[in-house]
């Protein structure tokens, strides 16, 4: 399983939106195969750069008022938000250098 | 670089691979395998029911068949990782096989006497600008990972093969309505898929029909159709559209290494699984583009795990690795 917080859509403003920090948020739901497979990248990721950027899960089945709000309809979805503005959006599962890469501009 | 030359790294896990690693562990062969970082377990972990692997009389969830194959692989001592190749070097008695990193950044090389390829296909795209740029907002490849986000909207699958008809039966669930755009006028889908697929209410057939477009600024308000017997074009209004053409032999790894047939596939030779490079083998749908099943793949798996095996043996009994391959195959 994975470490990351989970945010929801009561908390999302704030903690996304209003964070000081670039969010990647990882919007993904229990039955999305990706979505797993994914994830321990994820919290790689974070272990090493979590000081830059925050990763922050959404789960699609909980949370419609996101989901419909960034026009989510695949998962997963990647999005990276900085400044509360979406600024990043990667859709589906990637490799970790593929990631890091797309990536680096919030993590280097 | 890894020092140790293993006898066997096999590159893939779907079901070709994970039996390769089966019969290779079994053959104590201490198969290294890298599944895939996000692959792992292939096609069959975007699937729901598979009905028609042998051995499972009431069916089977092909993520749960995945599993099994992979618990059965472990269990004999095959190394598992979840690690994409990157590259290979296959000429020669030692062949390499790098991986990244932990950090992601550089390569780890892992060198094995003998390769078994059990890379797959990939997802055919409609080749269309729109595709790419609304993808994730409205089209999709993964019937079971989106369907969910199309409840009660009108959405089109296009495909006439088993996985555009599975996927359409699979997304009326959600969906008000699902048209299976086909260019030809028949389905190429299995008799029993295809009975499911007529006797559902929700699901809407459009014949002779190909997508030329997708509409839509942020996301898919729709799809331009064009009648391939008279050119009249049409614009359907849909949110989502899913795309299942078809595959490609993933066989970018070993372009200009190995050589392929004439669709693209790895060529292996007649009954076997030998590639053009010896201690080379080939199995599952990187190779296949007649049955593409997964008890197809599963069996030349094996068949590519023996093959190995009989090399291997044979560089032993030689010792050397000039054997010719008349040799290893009688």
């Amino acid at each position: 399983m994975s470490a990351s917080h989970a945010v929801t859509d009561a908390t999302f403003d704030q903690e996304v939106l209003g964070s000081d920090k670039p969010v990647l948020v990882d919007f993904w739901a229990p039955w999305c195969a990706p979505c797993r497979q994914v994830a321990p990248i994820l919290d790689e990721i974070s272990a090493a750069h979590g000081d830059k950027l925050t990763i922050v899960k959404v789960n699609t089945d909980e949370n419609a008022v996101v989901v419909g709000r960034y026009g989510v309809t695949s998962i997963p979805t990647l999005a990276v938000f900085a400044g509360g503005e979406l600024v990043k959006t990667i859709v589906g599962a990637k490799p970790k250098p593929k990631l890091l890469q797309e990536l680096s501009t919030w993590i280097d | 670089m890894s020092d140790d030359v293993r006898e066997v790294i096999i590159i893939g896990s779907g079901p070709a691979g994970y039996t390769a690693a089966i019969y290779a562990a079994r053959a104590d062969l201490r198969p290294l395998v890298f599944e895939g970082s996000v692959t792992a377990g292939g096609a069959l972990m975007n699937t729901t029911e598979v009905e028609n692997f042998p051995g499972f009389p009431t069916g089977i969830m092909g993520p749960d068949l995945m599993t099994n194959l992979r618990e059965q692989a472990e269990r004999f001592g095959a190394e598992l990782v979840a690690n994409d190749v990157v590259a290979v070097r296959l000429t020669g008695e030692v062949k390499e096989v790098d991986v990244p990193d932990d950090t992601g950044e550089g390569v780890t090389t892992h060198r094995a006497r003998a390769v078994i390829l059990a890379t797959g296909s990939a997802y055919r795209e409609l080749g269309l600008e729109n595709e790419k740029r609304l993808s994730g907002h409205g089209v999709s490849w993964c019937a079971t990972c989106d369907g969910f986000f199309f409840r009660n909207q009108h959405i089109v699958v296009v495909g006439g093969g088993d996985s555009a008809v599975e996927e359409a039966t699979f997304l009326t669930r959600f969906a008000e309505s699902v048209t299976l755009i086909h260019r030809r006028d028949a389905l190429r889908a299995s008799k029993i898929m295809q009975a499911r697929a007529f006797a559902d209410p929700k699901l809407r057939f459009s014949w002779n029909s190909e997508v030329i477009d997708v509409l839509g600024q942020d996301k898919v308000t729709g799809l331009l159709v064009r009648d391939v017997t008279t050119g009249a074009e049409q614009t359907l209004e849909v949110t989502g559209l899913f795309v299942a053409i078809g595959h490609d032999p993933r066989v970018e790894l070993v372009r200009g290494q190995l050589d392929l047939d004439a669709e693209g596939y790895i060529a292996v030779r007649e009954r076997t699984t030998l590639t053009s490079v010896e201690g080379v083998f080939a199995c599952g749908d990187v190779v296949d583009h007649r049955y593409r099943q997964a008890i197809t793949a599963a069996g030349s798996g094996c068949a590519a795990a023996l093959d190995a095996e009989r090399y291997l043996a044979s560089l032993d009994d030689s010792g050397s690795g000039e054997k010719p391959l008349e040799a290893v195959l009688s």
